[in-house]
C-alpha cells in the first residue's frame, strides 16, 4: 500500500490537543508521522495547505437502510455518502428489516460493510427484541461481536420498567443506552412542532413536552441505575436544560445535536415542505437557540445527522402522511463549519463535536488523530463554497430540505484506514 | 380590478380587494338563484370536477349546484383519505383527472395541505373545498356575505366564535377573512381545543370564558362539536359542553340585541346550540346556505377568467 | 401622444336625440301599452332611465324600468377575463311584454345578443326592440337598431365614448382616434 503524505494543512486533533500546521505520514493504514516538513520522497503528496486535516468524522446516527429497505439506503450508498459527507465511522440505527436485535443480522452488517462499505460501520443493535418494547436483547454476546451501543431509535421503550432493565443489563457490558426520548402518547397523531405554525397550518402538533418528559424519564433512571444514557437528537430548550443540570450533578449522559434542529425552525414546513418533517420535529426559534447555546457550552457532546433516507414516493405524499425524516451525511459539515462563521463555537470545538465528541459518546475506538493510530482522516476545505443539488447526493435518497443552499466548507479528501475513500472534484 | 387568483387554496393567499370582489360578484349571482330559470351561460363548455375525499353533503352539492347554475359540466368523485400509503397516491389520481382535461378541481380532503399539493402537480385551477383543519374559504366567504347582508358592513363587527377552535378549519378561514375586512374575532372553546398560537392569525382575543366572548358581540359563530371524532379525554360529556359552551336564549342575551347567530352546519341541537335558538329569529343559519351557492359562483367563475387567459 | 378626440354629440344634441327617441317608440307602440324599457349596464341603464321619464313627460306614465347586466352571458370569458359583474334588477314580469332594450352605442352586436340571452331566461316579451344613442357600424351578428340617436360611420380602430356626469347623466359622446 502506498504512503500518503498529508502536507501542509492546518492539523486539529482535539483528543490530542494538537493544532498546528503540519505534515502528516501515513503507512500500512496507520499513522506513522506528525510533524513538520516531513519527507515527501516516495508518497503520494495530499497538498492540504490551507486547508484543515482532522480525524476522520464520526457519525453516531444514521439509518442505513440495509437489511430491508435496500431501495431507500444500502450500506454501500450509505457509507459512500459518509465518506462524501467527510465521515470516515457511523454508527447505524437497528431499525432495518428484520430489526437488528441479533448476533445475525449484527454480523450481516459487519460483513457488508467490510465487503461494501466505504467506510467503518459500527451497528447499533436494538434494545428490544423487534423493537416491541418488550423483552430485551442479548446485548452481552452483541457487544462480544462489535455492538457498542443499543436503542430502540423511532419507537422509544415506553415502559418505564423495562428501560431501567435495559440500562442495568447493559451497564456491567459497558454498553451505551441512546435513547430518542418521546412520550409517544403525548406526541399523539402529531406530525410537526407543536405551535403557531402549526396551528397556521392545521397540522397535529407534536409538543415539546413529548420530548422534554421522556428526557427527564431518561436521565433520572441514568441517575438512578448508573448507566450511561446518551440522549440522541436533542431538539428542544427544556432537554438541553435537562441534560445540562444531569451533567452538573454526575450523571453519566452525554447527547448528541442534529444539523437541521440547530439550523432551522418550524417556519420550513410553511407549504408543506415534506423534506421539513422529521423526528423530533424542527422546533421554534427559541429551541433552535438553546440547542446551540447547548452546543456552546459543552452540554451537546456531539453532532449527529439522523441521516434518514427514504424513497420520493413516500415523501411526494400529503404531508400528514409522509415518513419522517431526512438525508443528513453530506451536509453535516457545513452546517457545523457556520456554527464557527457565525460565532456559536470556534473551530477546534467544531471538530471535536463531530470526531472524539461523538466517538466517546459511544465509547467507539475512533476519532483520534495520533501516531500508531488508524489512518482515517478527513481533509476539509473550510472556505469552498458549494451549492447543494439534492439530486447529486451520493446517498440513494434526495430528500433534504438544504436543496439549493449555498453551502461553505466540504471535506475534499477522505481517509479510511490510510486508504483514500473519497476525493472531491 | 381584476381577479389575479388561479387557485383558491385559502383567504390567508386573499387581499381585501379580492374578498370584496367575491362578495360583490356572489350578490350579483345571487340573484340567478332568486330566478325561475336559475341558469345562466357563464361556464358553458367548462368541466369541474368536484373531488371530495372526506364525507361532505351541503358542501359538495353546493358547489355541485353553483357549477351547474354557471352552465358547467360538473362530475363528482369521491375517495377516502387513507392514512397508510397505499393504493394510488393523491398524485396519481390528480394527474388522472387532470388528463381528462378539466377547467377546475373543487378538492375536499382529510389532509392539510392538500389542496395546495394538488395545485403544485396540476394545470388548472384548484379550489379547496375544506382541507384537513386548515382552511375552508368558501365558507368564510359566505358567512361574510351573510355578516355583510345583515350588517351592510364587516368593518367593525365583533365577531364571536366558540368550539371546537383546534379542528376547525372553517375558524381559520374566517379570523384570516375578518381580520382582512375590518373585523375583530374573539374565539372561545374548551381548553382542549384552544390551538397554541392562534391569535397570531389575525385580529383575534381569546377568550376562556363564553359568556365574555358574546357579550355585546354584532355576530355569534357556534361551531360543530364533531360528536363521532371526539374521544372523552377532548371534553368530559356532551352534556357538560353543553352548559359551559353551549349557546342558548340566556346567554345570547348577552350579544348585542340585533346581533345574529350563525352556524356552519351541520347543526347538533341541544349540544352547541339549543333548538330555540337554533330556530329562533336571530339565527341566519338557511341565509348562509343559500349565499353558499352565489359564492361558489363567484369563485368559480372568478377562477376560471383567470384559467382562460393563461390558458390562453 | 394625446389621442385625437372629436365631439360628435353635445349635450343638447343628446337631449334632443332621446326626445325624439322617445316620441318614436311611443309613436311605433301606439302608446306605452306593455311598454318596458330595460338598459344594459353600464351606460345604457342611465339612458333608459333618461327615456323613461321623457315618456312620463308626454304622456304622463311611469314605464316599467329594468337594467341587465351581460357580463354572464359573455361569450369572451377567455379573452377578456373574469369582470366584476353588475347586478341585473327586472322587477317586473317580462311576459308579454314590448321591451326596449336601450344601449349607449350598437358595434358589433355581442352585447345585445348577450342581453337577449339574459331577457328570454326571465320570461318571454311579445317583443323585442332596440334603442340606441349610437350606431357606430361595423355589425358581427344580425342585428339592428330600431331607433338611433345618431349613426356615426366609424372605423374600427377608433373608439366612441360616452361620457356621463356624476348624476348619470349623459354630457357628451365623444369619437376617439387611436
Amino acid at each position: 500500500m502506498a504512503k500518503i503524505l498529508i502536507k501542509g494543512g492546518r492539523v486539529i486533533s482535539p483528543a490530542q490537543k494538537l493544532d498546528d500546521i503540519c505534515d502528516v505520514l501515513i503507512e500500512k493504514g496507520k499513522i506513522t508521522a506528525i510533524g513538520k516538513k516531513l519527507d515527501s520522497k516516495g508518497t503520494e503528496v495530499i497538498d492540504a495547505s490551507g486547508k484543515v486535516v482532522t480525524p476522520g468524522l464520526v457519525d453516531i446516527h444514521v439509518h442505513l437502510r440495509d437489511p430491508g429497505l435496500e431501495y431507500k439506503e444500502d450500506i454501500a450508498s450509505g457509507t459512500l455518502s459518509a465518506v462524501t459527507g467527510g465521515f470516515t465511522a457511523v454508527a447505524c440505527m437497528p431499525n432495518t428489516d428484520p430489526v437488528n436485535d441479533s448476533q445475525t443480522v449484527t454480523s450481516y452488517i459487519l460483513k457488508k460493510a467490510a465487503d461494501e462499505g466505504h467506510c467503518r460501520v459500527f451497528p447499533i443493535a436494538s434494545i428490544t427484541k423487534g423493537l416491541d418494547g418488550e423483552s430485551l436483547t442479548e446485548m452481552g454476546e452483541l457487544r462480544a461481536l462489535g455492538v457498542y451501543a443499543v436503542s430502540d431509535d423511532g419507537k422509544p421503550v415506553s415502559n418505564p420498567q423495562l428501560m431501567r432493565r435495559a440500562m442495568e443489563y447493559a451497564k456491567p457490558f459497558g454498553l451505551t443506552i441512546t435513547s430518542h426520548a418521546e412520550d409517544l402518547d403525548l406526541v399523539g397523531s402529531g406530525v410537526m412542532n407543536e405551535g403557531p405554525v402549526s396551528t397556521e397550518l392545521g397540522l397535529k402538533g407534536i409538543p415539546w413536552v413529548s420530548e422534554d418528559s421522556a428526557t427527564a424519564r431518561e436521565v433520572m433512571l441514568a441517575e438512578f441505575t448508573g448507566a450511561h444514557l446518551h440522549v440522541a437528537h436533542v431538539s428542544t430548550k427544556g432537554s438541553i436544560d435537562i441534560v445540562r443540570q444531569a451533567k452538573k450533578r454526575g450523571v453519566n449522559v452525554t447527547c448528541e445535536a442534529a444539523p437541521h434542529h440547530f439550523t432551522l425552525t418550524d417556519d420550513a414546513v410553511r407549504g408543506y415542505n415534506t423534506n421539513a418533517k422529521m423526528n423530533p420535529p424542527l422546533r421554534s426559534e427559541e429551541d433552535r437557540e438553546a440547542v446551540r447555546q447547548g452546543i456552546a457550552d459543552g452540554t451537546v457532546d456531539a453532532i449527529a445527522t439522523d441521516h434518514a433516507p427514504h424513497h420520493i414516493d413516500e415523501k411526494n405524499v400529503e404531508f400528514s402522511i409522509a415518513m419522517n425524516g431526512i438525508v443528513g451525511l453530506e451536509t453535516a459539515l457545513p452546517l457545523t463549519l457556520k456554527l464557527v462563521e457565525e460565532g456559536v463555537i470556534d473551530l477546534p470545538k467544531a471538530v471535536a463535536l463531530l470526531t472524539c465528541g461523538p466517538a466517546e459518546s459511544l465509547g467507539l475506538p475512533v476519532g483520534q488523530l495520533e501516531v500508531g493510530g488508524a489512518a482515517d482522516i478527513t481533509v476539509i476545505d473550510p472556505n469552498l463554497e458549494w451549492t447543494v443539488e439534492a439530486q447529486k447526493l451520493a446517498s440513494k435518497s434526495k430528500n433534504t430540505p438544504f436543496d439549493g443552499w449555498q453551502m461553505k466548507g466540504a471535506a475534499v479528501c477522505t481517509i479510511v484506514a490510510g486508504k483514500i475513500a473519497y476525493k472531491r472534484g | 380590478m381584476s381577479f389575479t387568483h388561479k387557485h383558491i387554496l385559502g383567504i390567508e393567499q386573499l387581499a381585501k380587494e379580492d374578498i370584496k370582489l367575491i362578495l360583490d360578484t356572489a350578490d350579483a349571482f345571487k340573484e340567478v338563484n332568486s330566478r325561475e330559470i336559475k341558469k345562466v351561460p357563464t361556464l358553458r363548455g367548462k368541466t369541474i370536477i368536484n373531488a371530495f375525499f372526506e364525507a361532505s353533503t351541503r358542501t359538495r352539492l353546493s358547489f355541485e349546484i353553483a357549477g351547474k347554475r354557471l352552465s358547467a359540466d360538473t362530475v363528482n368523485i369521491s375517495g377516502s383519505t387513507s392514512s397508510v400509503v397505499k393504493g394510488e397516491t393523491l398524485e396519481d389520481t390528480a394527474k388522472n383527472i387532470e388528463a381528462m382535461s378539466p377547467d377546475i378541481i373543487v378538492i375536499r380532503h382529510g389532509h392539510s395541505g392538500s389542496p395546495h399539493y394538488l395545485a403544485e402537480r396540476v394545470g388548472c385551477s384548484v379550489i379547496n373545498a375544506g382541507d384537513g383543519t386548515h382552511e375552508h374559504p368558501s365558507q368564510a366567504l359566505l358567512d361574510l356575505m351573510t355578516m355583510r347582508e345583515h350588517k351592510g358592513s364587516i368593518e367593525g363587527l365583533e365577531v364571536a366564535i366558540v368550539g371546537d377552535i383546534a379542528h376547525s378549519r372553517v375558524v381559520r378561514s374566517n379570523i384570516y377573512a375578518l381580520s382582512k375586512m375590518g373585523a375583530r374575532v374573539r374565539l372561545c372553546g374548551p381548553g382542549t381545543m384552544l390551538p397554541i398560537g392562534i391569535e397570531r392569525l389575525g385580529n383575534v382575543e381569546v377568550c376562556t370564558d363564553m359568556r365574555e366572548a358574546i357579550k355585546d358581540a354584532d355576530v355569534v359563530m357556534m361551531l360543530r362539536i364533531q360528536m363521532e371524532r371526539q374521544s372523552n379525554i377532548m371534553i368530559p360529556s356532551l352534556r357538560e359542553y353543553a352548559r359551559f359552551y353551549g349557546l342558548n336564549p340566556t346567554n345570547l342575551l348577552l350579544a348585542k340585541p340585533d346581533a345574529i347567530v350563525m352556524h356552519p352546519g351541520p347543526m347538533n341541537r341541544g349540544v352547541e346550540i339549543s333548538s330555540v335558538v337554533a330556530d329562533g329569529v336571530q339565527n341566519v343559519i338557511l341565509d348562509q346556505v343559500e349565499n353558499g351557492v352565489a359564492v361558489r359562483m363567484a369563485l368559480l367563475y372568478l377562477v376560471s377568467g383567470v384559467e382562460s387567459m393563461q390558458t390562453k | 401622444m394625446a389621442k385625437a378626440e372629436t365631439i360628435i354629440l353635445d349635450k343638447a344634441g343628446i337631449d334632443r336625440a332621446i326626445t325624439r327617441v322617445a316620441h318614436e317608440i311611443l309613436e311605433y307602440n301606439k302608446g306605452c301599452v306593455d311598454l318596458a324599457l330595460i338598459g344594459i349596464r353600464t351606460g345604457g341603464d342611465h339612458l333608459a332611465s333618461l327615456l323613461q321619464s321623457r315618456i312620463n313627460k308626454i304622456e304622463e306614465i311611469e314605464v316599467p324600468l329594468g337594467a341587465v347586466d351581460i357580463t354572464m352571458y359573455r361569450d369572451d370569458l377567455a379573452a377578456r377575463g373574469s369582470k366584476p359583474i353588475g347586478k341585473t334588477e327586472i322587477p317586473f314580469p317580462l311576459d308579454g311584454k314590448h321591451v326596449v332594450l336601450v344601449d349607449d352605442v350598437l358595434y358589433t352586436g355581442r352585447t345585445i345578443r348577450s342581453a337577449m340571452d339574459a331577457l328570454m331566461d326571465f320570461g318571454r316579451p311579445s317583443t323585442i326592440q332596440l334603442a340606441v344613442l349610437i350606431d357606430r357600424g361595423h355589425r358581427e351578428l344580425p342585428i339592428r337598431s330600431d331607433y338611433v340617436g345618431r349613426n356615426v360611420p366609424t372605423a374600427r380602430e377608433e373608439d366612441v365614448v360616452v361620457v356621463f356626469d356624476e348624476n348619470q347623466n349623459p354630457v357628451e359622446v365623444k369619437l376617439v382616434k387611436p
